[in-house]
């Protein structure tokens, strides 16, 4: 218990839904990142607004590694409720610190653990005359117990708070009286700091701390959209609300008031969907954030769209399915689904970014894609991304950037042309010129999702059909050529095993990496970026005995793509699955690959 | 049955309207609906009513939902976009089409099962934003296109083609768009070319949602006795409320009214809509009146038609939003992009 242990712990605050406990926490959370510490904040939330449990885990990680992790160095018991519970999920010589204004019942006690008391309540009571206030201060005076315990830097705290209240002057004060109250508590009563503790570290001013909606919405603004069809759900309504809160900032003339945006929350997803192709076709760029059960009611649009060939972004932050499922839950279930979204033979590129820093990054090359190829592009993020604080490096922007619209022809190239042929491919790569409304009759087309001929004109004959849907396979080559590779790590040291992984399970695979090096077992990496797979994806399965793919999901999904993709023999693919709701943490992968291998895990 | 091209011949007496314009270049493909059906006239009618506006065809887009009236934005304006979407999801492709350019003139055809059935919840939301289109309801009381099931505009105890009775109450578009405050709201028949034309004017020229129910009788299957959407029963039970007149900005009113037996509406281009008043007291801007004069007229089984209620001043969508004067299609990126620096600023605050 006494070894030191600098930089590497996970502090876990238990709180009541609806207390305020938010701006505590990411005091605490910058505070460590700015003491130069690599280091991760996850919520872990009921689907209720306020009155049930609700936890807030940070993990701060020398090594940098941002998965989840199973171990519990310090629990903040604030919900008397989950107080046994909380206590039990400490890890052995860990540190319990609970409210000591009201007894604790004794046979709560563990003997591997600390326990330290702070009557948190009474010192808030006693200073702050405010109800509400005497909550808030509460949390934040928990924030100064740790301060101590852990010896986080509070010039670096002043500072924040100093920072987040600029405005208010008054709340600084307020602020900095709870901390003072709970540091000064923590070094008078307990010995300071504990083993486990924060040093000041690295350089991380060329990162940020961001979740992965607030970067997809604000990649939507750079990428130059403009309409945005919505209609809330957890947990993609984040998106949404940052796309408008950036648009409220970049998107509104000064002088009149006059928005370059308009984001319609619709009545539904199926007319957010309907809204998205409406805008696309007309030349907008539209797209509408959305999660698993949303994606099921668009799917008839989905289907009209690749089959009509608009282009139209849709974003599906994963949350547990099926059905209403486990909503404030993550995983990666809607792989499938998205792949292949809609009747007939449909078939749609797929974007997964691994975090906040892709969510940015590819929802720029989702509109650049989606404009190019004249189809839907999914970006599939999921709860652990979309919601959860990340440190990610900064993001940059090359203002000699330029969108691709892809084959529009304007008013003036129309005009050359002796006729328009809507779904006419003239130069082999299964993409035909389209035109926007408004601007050239001789342009005009009509979009139907009944049989159409190359020619945009209404067909039942067998060959022309067939003509139209062979040419969306060519399209499909040419989206092969144009998605994110994936990334590729190789081992060290020669080996015959892979592990393929995508998205959120990126962190615990990079983990487990180093864990199971050190057992001696190396793998080559890959992390699968895009659907449809490029000839490395295919190369990389091909090329390995046995490939470990690593996935949140219960029917491995990301499997089955490969095996229908890619013509690869099944057997060599192996399941690593993790499926309860929580994001993986790399035990799973160590453990997952130790029983095929049958090495013995690693503790 | 495939698409037919319509043979253009040039006729040296047609006439030309303001933008040199025949009447010919509204027309679309051949119609493959069957003969006679009431969906046909009312594609004439909108090829009347778009020549005598000289619009642009280039300026309007089409769009649909499923059914036989929703295939008919093939048979006009051959010139205009067109977007024959999926069953009853019509006016969210509108919303999003005006959503990314509001400069474009927006119709959208409809039939009775794609807009009180599957789409009755689009319908309600396309209104309650006072969408800038002209939203057509081709009713007629049945599924054409499914062969004639009865949709949920068919009238209690009215009879199906094969005898069954209709047990269920309907759904009228119209009193249903005036309580959900719509902003313009007509009703007119396939077979009144006079009156459909002048509503589909005043619709067109609507700055917002304006809803034309008409009632247009499927010959195949709901024209016989006992249908109350035939062409004999919607003329037995003709019942003009009021009779409109539209006139273009640049025309002087002329025709001369009586004092208090008529009402002048101004729309936004000047254009002006003259409502004389057949039945006594009506009054189109009056919601109140004209939901008690249409329950009364219900009761009788008459076929209120007309321009049944206008509210010019509601704001439509864009009007609500603030929107940007300049279409969303047509911002420059530069307009759009923040751009590094910003970027950089931005995240000083991430840290
Ligand atoms: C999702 C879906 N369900 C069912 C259908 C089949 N369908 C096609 S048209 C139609 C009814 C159309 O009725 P209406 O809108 O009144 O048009 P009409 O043919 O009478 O003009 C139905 C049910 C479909 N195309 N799509
Ligand atoms: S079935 Fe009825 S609605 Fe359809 S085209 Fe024939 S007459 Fe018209
Ligand atoms: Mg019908």
């Amino acid at each position: 218990m006494s070894e030191i242990r600098v930089n590497d712990f996970v502090l876990k605050i238990g709180t009541v839904n609806g207390t305020g406990s938010a701006s505590a926490n990411s005091l605490l959370l910058k505070a460590l990142f700015r003491m130069g510490i690599p280091v991760t904040g996850k919520n872990l939330f009921p689907s209720n607004i306020q009155g049930l449990p609700t936890w807030y885990g940070i993990r701060a990680s020398k090594d940098g590694y941002m998965s989840r992790s199973l171990r519990v160095d310090i629990l903040v018991a604030m919900n008397a409720q989950t107080y046994q519970k909380d206590m039990q999920n400490l890890c052995s010589g860990g540190f319990l610190v609970y409210d000591s204004t009201w007894p604790r019942e004794r046979q709560l006690n563990r003997d591997d653990i600390t326990v330290l008391g702070v009557p948190l309540a009474k010192m808030c009571n006693e200073n702050f005359s405010d109800a509400r206030i005497r909550i808030l201060m509460k949390n934040i005076a928990y924030v100064g117990v740790l301060a101590a315990l852990l010896s986080i830097d509070t010039k670096v705290l002043r500072t924040l708070i100093e920072e987040t209240f600029a405005s208010k002057p008054k709340l600084i004060e307020s602020n900095l009286k709870a901390i003072n109250l709970g540091y000064n508590y923590a070094m008078e009563t307990f010995t300071c700091p504990l083993p486990i503790r924060a040093e000041t570290m690295g350089d991380n001013s060329k990162h940020i701390m961001i979740d992965g909606n607030s970067a997809a919405g604000l990649g939507c603004v750079y990428a130059g959209a403009t309409v945005g069809a919505w209609y809330p759900i957890t947990p993609s309504t984040g998106m949404m609300d940052a796309f408008k809160a950036y648009c409220k900032t970049y998107r509104i003339d000064p002088e009149t008031g006059q928005k370059n945006y308009v984001i319609v929350q619709a009545e539904d997803e199926l007319a957010a969907a309907g809204i998205v192709l409406g805008a696309n076709w007309v030349g907008a760029r539209a797209f509408t954030p959305t999660s698993g059960p949303g994606i099921s009611l668009m799917s008839e649009f989905i289907g009209f769209a690749y089959y009509t060939e608009i282009p139209s972004v849709f974003f599906n932050v994963q949350r547990v399915g099926p059905s209403t499922g486990m909503p404030t839950r993550t995983q990666q279930c809607d792989i499938m689904m998205c792949a292949y979204a809609s009747h007939g033979d449909t078939q749609h590129p797929m974007l997964l970014p691994a975090n906040p820093y892709e969510c940015f990054e590819m929802a720029v090359q989702a509109f650049d894609l989606s404009d190019h190829l004249q189809t839907p592009i999914f970006v599939l993020s999921d709860l652990d991304i979309g919601m959860n604080d990340w440190m990610i490096p900064e993001l940059s922007w090359d203002d000699s950037f330029r969108p691709n619209r892809g084959k529009v022809l304007r008013s003036e190239d129309v005009e050359k042309l002796e006729k328009f042929y809507r779904y006419l491919d003239t130069d082999g790569d299964g993409i035909a010129a389209r035109t926007l409304p408004g601007e050239n009759p001789k342009g005009a087309y009509f979009v139907r999702g009944s049989g159409h001929n190359k020619h945009g004109m209404y067909t039942e004959s067998s060959s022309e059909y067939k003509d139209l849907v062979d040419r969306l396979l060519v399209k499909w080559e040419t989206a092969k050529t144009l998605v994110p590779k994936p990334v590729i790590k190789s081992s060290a040291k020669e080996t015959r095993l892979g592990i393929i992984a995508y998205g959120s399970s990126d962190g615990a695979v990079l983990e487990a990496l180093d864990m199971l090096a050190t057992k001696g077992i190396h793998f080559d990496y890959m992390r699968v970026r895009a659907f449809p797979f490029c000839d490395e994806v295919t190369e990389f399965v091909e090329s390995h005995e046995t490939v470990f793919v690593v996935e949140q999901n219960r029917d491995a999904q990301m499997r089955s793509l490969l095996i229908l993709e890619t013509n690869t023999d099944a057997r060599k693919l192996v399941p690593v699955l993790h499926y309860n709701g929580m994001p993986i943490p790399s035990q799973c992968v160590v453990e997952g690959v130790c029983e095929h291998l049958q090495v013995e895990a690693v503790a | 049955m495939s698409f037919i091209r319509k043979p253009k011949i040039d006729l040296p007496s047609e006439r030309q309207n303001e933008i040199g314009l025949l009447k010919r270049d509204y027309e679309g493909g051949l119609s493959t609906l069957c003969a006679g059906c009431g969906h046909d006239s009312i594609t004439a009618a909108i090829v009347q009513a778009f020549w005598e506006l000289s619009i642009p065809p280039e300026k309007v887009i089409k769009l649909s939902g499923i059914g036989c009236s929703s295939k008919t934005p093939a048979y006009f304006m051959s010139g205009a976009h067109g977007f024959n979407s999926v069953h009853g999801r019509m006016p969210s492709v509108a919303t999003g089409a005006q959503a990314g350019n509001r400069d474009l003139i927006c119709i959208g055809v409809s039939g009775d099962g794609d807009s009180l059935s599957i789409g009755f919840g689009q319908f309600g939301h396309a209104v309650r934003r006072n969408l800038n289109m002209l939203y057509i309801i081709e009713n007629n009381g049945v599924y054409g296109l499914t062969k004639g099931q009865f949709s949920a505009a068919a009238d209690k105890g009215s009879r199906a083609k094969r005898g069954d009775i209709n047990q269920w109450k309907n759904i009228d578009p119209v009193s249903t768009a005036i309580s959900m405050g719509s902003s313009f709201v007509a009703r007119s028949f396939s077979g009144d070319r006079e009156q459909l034309v002048t509503l589909l004017k005043a619709g067109i020229m609507h700055p917002g949602c304006a809803i034309l129910d008409v009632v247009s009788p499927c010959v195949t299957f709901n024209n016989h006795l006992g249908s109350t959407k035939s062409y004999t029963y919607t003329r037995d039970h003709y019942h003009p409320a009021s009779q409109t007149d539209f006139v273009p900005h640049a025309n002087e009113i002329r025709a001369s009214y009586e004092e208090g037996e008529s009402i002048i509406v101004e729309l936004h281009d000047g254009s002006k809509l003259l409502l004389k008043k057949t039945d006594s007291g009506y009054d189109a801007t009056n919601r109140s009146s004209v939901m008690r004069y249409l329950e009364q007229q219900r009761a009788r089984g008459e076929v209120v038609t007309g321009l049944l209620y206008i509210n010019a001043e509601l704001p439509e969508m864009h009007k609500i939003y603030r929107t940007s004067e300049t279409a969303m299609k047509d911002l420059e990126y530069e307009q759009l992009n923040p751009g590094s620096e910003a970027l950089a600023k931005l995240q000083a605050g991430m840290r």
